[in-house]
């Protein structure tokens, strides 16, 4: 695609921690997930929920602090998380303490101890607690032991001082290096300056036409709140905008004087629609704008949708679980599964050539409005047990045709390889 | 027809009293029930199909007003309702003794046919199960409740049930609070509770709506092999139309409290004559469509202040000036399929469907056709 990159994903990750001590509990949400999304297009996100499809655009429009992974708009980073600089922080840490310990022969002898008593103690049951205190106090006698050795004889217990500021000071330049590298990411993370600006430029609807919009305010309030943090002050041009915008996506000027609870369902969908829009977005994330609606009115906002793309350009960041209103929207579609994005193609391409089977169980799972297809239909179920993934054998994201991603081990990569061709050849003859 | 007719509604309507006046939620809806077959009810919300179906079960809401029609079961086999039917003095069915009008029977008789003989399952399966009852106790409930089962026996049918509707490992599961259960395995207890005394009726209102699409197939497949099993007849009540397609016999299309067209699944997909029903089928994009969707312009009226003449004339932009004067009559298509539009009169002009809705069925009967070679 010649179109230039509009928004950059990469390694995108978002955990997010619940509970203390034992309870502790991580839920990767989002866990490594890259992709781009090119000037004008529409780039659908589907997957089941509870896959991370809306935590994705969320994280993307900073309603959450990402975990880790950058996020670029335009080539300007506007977002990301630093656990990646942690890691490397805690990583350089313990390197300095191994290796600060060869110039203290003291502590290199106690650790020497606890490697010994914690090696005994692994193999150890758990449940045998007799067996553990014994250890335990056999660990408390050597450090003892040690430490009179020491006190005794410290002559050949001495530190090699000047060795030990060398290594510390090695590593003090890379950790500070690494916590440039979070205050950096920090700047650009804080919704200020460039960072601000920016992110005018990212707009999102939501799923509840209800609960997204304040039942307290009138809907000129709501859609020209934008402009207003915008620090636009005239009033003319303000009331001006929003009738011209309410125009746009299908309600009446007069509109704007009403509060969103006298208004049903698709039309509240609008005014959400006409707030994200005020601001003059180029990216637009829509996550499920259509689910909460009735049959008759979601074709009403799919068509309005679609034609805001078509006329203003839009770019749009489509979320949602139900794949053929997907397919009829985006051009390029990408398939998550319990936080990994597990296919991307294009989306004619992916109903062509689905590959990974997480993403055949999804086709194969939609209704048609059609009986005798759907008297026939044969349904797969998806086990991520199926790949049987040995060790040292990880899926990557692979490309397997032009513009088709999939995560797949190199096993796997062959063998869908082999799927396109012979699906090639069939539609041939 | 020679299948045996297990439900008939017949002129029914439904009002309720709210603070803006009467809303009428149905108005006059007419249909059979046979034994063994899928009827699906296809409306939008506010149409009222789940207000239908909450009569047949006997579930109205207090500020319900039964404005008129009956609901009759046949083969009921409950002796003191058919008592009780005959102290009511309805004299329209009395030819067959075995026939009661369950918009006449008191809910003290009423309490003997739900569950045993019409039983329901519900859209929300968080909301309708009991969130601090543990899972089996909501099942065997039913069983020692109305069949008079010991604890034990109870039990052991519990658990045959939530075998048969496919919770893996259910003596654990048995013990656990729905909390602990996923959205699809929540909807397949609801789905053992509503078969736990052999119901011949099951009404489905939107069991899938709050499911994922894999989630969803599962259940569809559930329930349409315990109704193969059972012989059970089922009214499944929803607005997915792909839904439709795949779990029904016949189809009856509801706008504003009154059916609109109705036929078999075949009829209402392949050849629909309602302008409603082909905005239904044509609003929503299937895997194959490109072009704009048609979309029905406006919203469902107000029945509060139902529309003199065709409901669905003010959205419709086929309706004729008669559409909005009087009601259409049902016309007759074929012995199973009728549609309630002026379209099909003899002095109307001749409309066609939409051109992309007979593009889209063209290209699914010749993938069929070719399939089938």
């Amino acid at each position: 695609m010649e179109n230039k990159k509009l928004l950059e994903v990469k390694h995108l990750k978002q955990h997010f921690k619940s509970g203390r001590g034992k309870n502790k509990m991580v839920v990767k949400a989002v866990d490594d997930v890259s992709f781009d999304i090119y000037d004008g297009e529409v780039f659908g996100l589907v997957g089941e929920s509870g896959c991370g499809k809306t935590t994705t655009g969320r994280s993307i429009i900073k309603l959450y602090d990402a975990t880790d992974g950058e996020v670029y708009f335009d080539g300007k980073r506007i977002g990301g998380g630093p656990q990646i600089f942690f890691d490397r922080i805690a990583e350089l840490k313990e390197e300095a303490r191994m290796a600060a310990l060869e110039f203290d022969p003291a502590k290199l002898a106690q650790e020497k101890i606890k490697n010994e008593a914690n090696a005994s103690l692994a193999k150890i049951d758990s449940s045998d607690k007799t067996k553990i205190a014994e250890v335990k106090k056999a660990k408390a006698e050597k450090l003892a032991a040690l430490k009179a050795e020491v006190k005794s004889n410290p002559e050949k217990f001495a530190k090699n001082t000047e060795e030990l500021a060398k290594v510390k000071a090695k590593y003090n330049e890379e950790i500070a290096e690494q916590k440039k590298q979070i205050h950096l990411l920090k700047t650009d993370n804080a919704l200020k300056g460039d960072t601000l600006r920016t992110m005018k430029n990212i707009q999102m609807i939501f799923q509840d036409p209800i609960s997204s919009l304040n039942p307290r305010m009138t809907v000129r309030e709501i859609i020209a709140e934008g402009l207003i943090i915008d620090g636009e002050k005239s009033k003319k041009l303000i009331d001006e905008k929003v009738f011209n915008i309410l125009k746009i996506v299908g309600l009446l000027p007069e509109h704007a004087f009403r509060y969103p609870h006298e208004f049903s369902g698709g039309q509240r969908q609008r005014i959400g629609i006409a707030r994200a829009l005020i601001v003059e977005p180029q990216l637009l994330i829509a996550d499920e704008p259509i689910s909460a609606l009735d049959v008759s009115i979601q074709a009403q906002v799919i068509n309005l949708l679609k034609n805001l793309q078509e006329e203003l350009g839009l770019t749009i960041l489509f979320i949602a679980h139900d794949l053929s209103v997907v397919k009829y929207f985006s051009d390029r579609i990408a398939v998550m599964y319990y936080g990994h994005i597990v296919e991307l193609a294009g989306s004619d391409q992916l109903f062509a050539h689905p590959l990974h089977p997480y993403t055949k169980s999804l086709l194969s799972a939609i209704p048609l409005p059609d009986p005798h297809y759907e008297k026939t239909r044969q349904r797969f179920a998806y086990d991520p047990r199926s790949h049987g993934y040995g060790p040292g054998e990880m899926p990557e994201f692979v490309e397997i045709e032009a513009g088709h991603f999939v995560l797949a081990s190199p096993k796997e990569v062959e063998q869908y390889k082999k799927d396109i061709l012979l699906k090639d050849n069939i539609v041939k003859s | 027809m020679e299948r045996e007719k297990i439900l008939s509604v017949q002129d029914l309507a439904i009002s309720f009293r709210t603070q803006q006046g009467i809303l009428k939620a149905v108005r006059g809806v007419s249909f059979d029930l046979y034994k063994g077959e899928t009827l699906a009810i296809v409306g939008e919300s506010g149409s009222g199909k789940s207000v239908t179906s909450r009569a047949i079960i006997g579930i109205l809401a207090g500020n319900s007003i039964h404005a008129g029609g009956s609901i009759y079961y046949y083969n009921s086999g409950v002796k003191s309702v058919k008592q009780a039917k005959m102290a009511d003095g309805d004299m329209s069915q009395s030819k067959n003794e075995d026939v009661i009008d369950l918009m006449q029977i008191d809910e003290e008789h009423f309490h003997r046919l739900r569950g045993t003989k019409i039983s329901m399952i519900f859209q929300d399966p968080m909301s309708s199960l009991n969130p601090i009852m543990k899972v089996g106790k909501q099942i065997s409930e039913a069983l020692y409740l109305k069949l008079g089962l010991s604890k034990e026996a109870a039990k052991a049918r519990s658990l045959k049930l939530m075998e048969e509707v496919g919770i893996p490992d259910p003596e654990k599961r048995y013990y656990q609070y729905p909390f602990q259960f996923s959205g699809g395995m929540r909807q397949r207890i609801v789905i053992a509770i509503a078969l736990a005394n052999d119901a011949e009726i099951l009404i489905c209102d939107e069991p899938t709506t709050a499911l994922d699409v894999t989630i969803q197939a599962q259940i569809l497949e559930l329930i349409n092999r315990i109704k193969e099993e059972r012989n059970l007849s089922v009214i499944f009540i929803t607005h997915d139309l792909g839904v439709v397609a795949n779990m029904s016999d016949r189809v009856a299309v509801i706008y504003a409290g009154k059916i609109v067209e109705y036929g078999t699944v075949d009829e209402i997909f392949y050849t629909p004559k309602h302008p409603y029903t082909w905005a239904l089928l044509s609003a929503m994009p299937d895997i194959d469509s490109k072009e704009k969707l048609f979309a029905i312009p406006g919203t469902p009226p107000d029945m509060h202040f139902p529309p003199v003449g065709d409901a669905f004339a003010p959205r419709n932009k086929y309706a004729l000036q008669i559409d909005f004067e009087e009601e259409p009559p049902f016309f007759k298509l074929s012995d199973t399929h009728y549609a309630a539009t002026w379209l099909l009169h003899e002095f109307a002009p001749k409309v066609e469907m939409p051109s992309s809705l007979s593009e889209r069925i063209n290209r699914n009967l010749k993938r069929f056709n070719r399939e089938a070679k």
